[in-house]
């Protein structure tokens, strides 16, 4: 079953995103992996096709929009591999940047932006996520089929 | 007493003075935000606000009133904000890099309350800038939600509490006033102003971020008690204040019929506040619909993606963004 793996700074917005989310979808997407704040730490494997939910840390400019430790992350061509879109947080109050990361991980891997919200999500979000979600690993499904 | 003053019982212990060593952090998030808040530092002057005056000439009289009485409320909230509020977070700081990242904010407070009076002085005449200034020191409810704001500022007060009305102005206070300048820009009018106005929304994200960032970490010290008695007055000052909005709300922009409009932002602001602090929302969604305009002037050219439900561009990937980052490896 494919997965989900996120990133989420001490602020915890991200992680408190994919609590929900994963408390909505009954463990269908397995545990959400993360991906650890400290370089230090080992990074998951997640052995297979996943989605990324990444939050957005641009300055006014754009640069730094992907946390370092999820470049880290997607460096490795194995991981990278397995990656199939991307859902980005942010906040519309950064303007042009509002959850660049999700544009730019995109193009870097050329894979979709499936969704973007802000902060740590609506009650819609989360619904329009999980529903989201379902439909596009039926279709990844029979894509590959 | 320690051993050291036993022997020499007439030495007076001395404090040790620090000096700040951004090469040690105690947290990381300190030097986040440090360089997110140096890196975006702006002044007006940057900004083109003379090619406004045309503009500014198009709209009614009643509208110009308007919209200068909206500037001189967000002017009063800055300057609470500057010479006040962030100032009174700094005895509660963890770390010396907060106090650091204090001092940026109050100065660019203090940026901010100065840039509305660059508008004033680029677009109004001196009368007109007198009466928006009287009116704000006689308006009952903008001095109202100043004068809670202040009231949870003073010394002996809790700390967190402290933090909780520093994020509620930051994320929730000014946005009845921010909507203005949105809403013109959203018709084509104003936009250099608009411009300005972005970079101060930028800003107070920032700061709404982390103070309630530190607000978080604060409570994590605390008994289930006594973080269920600040998420109860979290609430509470919330709604006092939601309160006093509506009247503003209604008073401001009765006369030209966006008062609906501009609640649903309030709403959604309010959300977000809330969300900086680390908790859930308060209103629900069929309240917070903001009208798409207002949203895509907040953040114009970044369509809201929603790969899922088949609308927007999603799949249009790969235009002009920063993927310049020395860390990518491929």
């Amino acid at each position: 079953m494919p997965g989900l793996v996120f990133f989420s700074s001490a602020s915890g917005n991200t992680l408190r995103f994919v609590t929900r989310l994963e408390e909505v979808s009954a463990g269908r997407y397995g545990t959400a992996l993360r991906i650890p704040i400290s370089p230090q730490d080992p990074m998951p494997d997640p052995g297979g096709d996943f989605v990324l939910i990444c939050p957005t840390f641009a300055d006014g400019e754009g640069r730094g929009a992907v946390p370092k430790q999820v470049i880290r992350f997607l460096n490795d061509p194995d991981r990278r591999a397995g990656l199939r879109g991307v859902i980005a947080g942010g906040n519309r109050n950064f303007g042009q940047t509002y959850a660049l990361a999700g544009r730019v991980i995109a193009s870097k891997c050329n894979v979709p932006v499936l969704y973007s919200f802000e902060l740590a999500g609506t009650e819609t979000d989360i619904a329009r996520v999980r529903r989201g979600l379902d439909l596009f690993w039926g279709m990844e499904c029979s894509t590959m089929a | 007493m320690r051993g050291a003053f036993a022997v020499k019982d007439h030495v007076v212990p001395k404090t040790i003075l620090k000096a700040i060593n951004w090469n040690r952090l105690q947290d990381d998030k300190d030097l986040e935000v440090w360089n997110r808040l140096t890196v975006n530092f702006w002044l007006p002057e940057k900004v083109p606000l003379s090619n406004d005056v045309q503009s500014w000439s198009t709209l009614r009289p009643e509208e110009r009133e308007l919209t200068i009485r909206v500037f001189t409320g967000l002017t009063l909230l800055d300057t609470v904000q500057s010479s006040v509020g962030a100032i009174s977070l700094m005895p509660d700081v963890v770390t010396q890099h907060e106090e650091a990242c204090l001092t940026n904010i109050a100065f660019m407070e203090s940026v901010h309350a100065r840039s509305y009076s660059s508008i004033f002085s680029t677009l109004c005449s001196t009368k007109e800038i007198d009466d928006a200034f009287r009116w704000s020191e006689e308006n009952p409810h903008l001095q109202a939600k100043a004068r809670i704001i202040l009231e949870k500022y003073k010394a002996g007060e809790d700390p967190l509490k402290r933090k909780i009305a520093s994020v509620f102005l930051e994320s929730f206070l000014f946005y009845s006033g921010f909507y203005l300048p949105m809403y013109w820009s959203s018709r084509a009018k104003l936009t250099n102003t608009a411009d300005l106005i972005r970079l101060i929304i930028r800003d107070e994200a920032v700061h709404g971020y982390y103070i309630g960032y530190k607000y978080q970490r604060g409570l994590e010290k605390l008994t289930e008690a006594k973080r269920e008695e600040l998420k109860d007055f979290a609430f509470a000052l919330m709604f006092d204040l939601y309160e006093i909005e509506q009247r503003y709300t209604e008073e401001l922009y009765d006369g030209i019929g966006l008062t609906e409009d501009v609640k649903a932002f309030l709403h959604y602001n309010a959300n977000k506040a809330l969300q900086n602090l680390g908790y859930e929302a308060l209103f629900p969604p069929s309240v917070c619909e903001v009208n798409p305009a207002i949203l895509a002037a907040l953040s114009p050219d970044s369509e809201n993606h929603d790969f899922f439900s088949g609308s927007g561009s999603s799949y249009v990937i790969g235009k002009a963004v920063a993927t310049e980052d020395e860390d990518w490896d491929f």
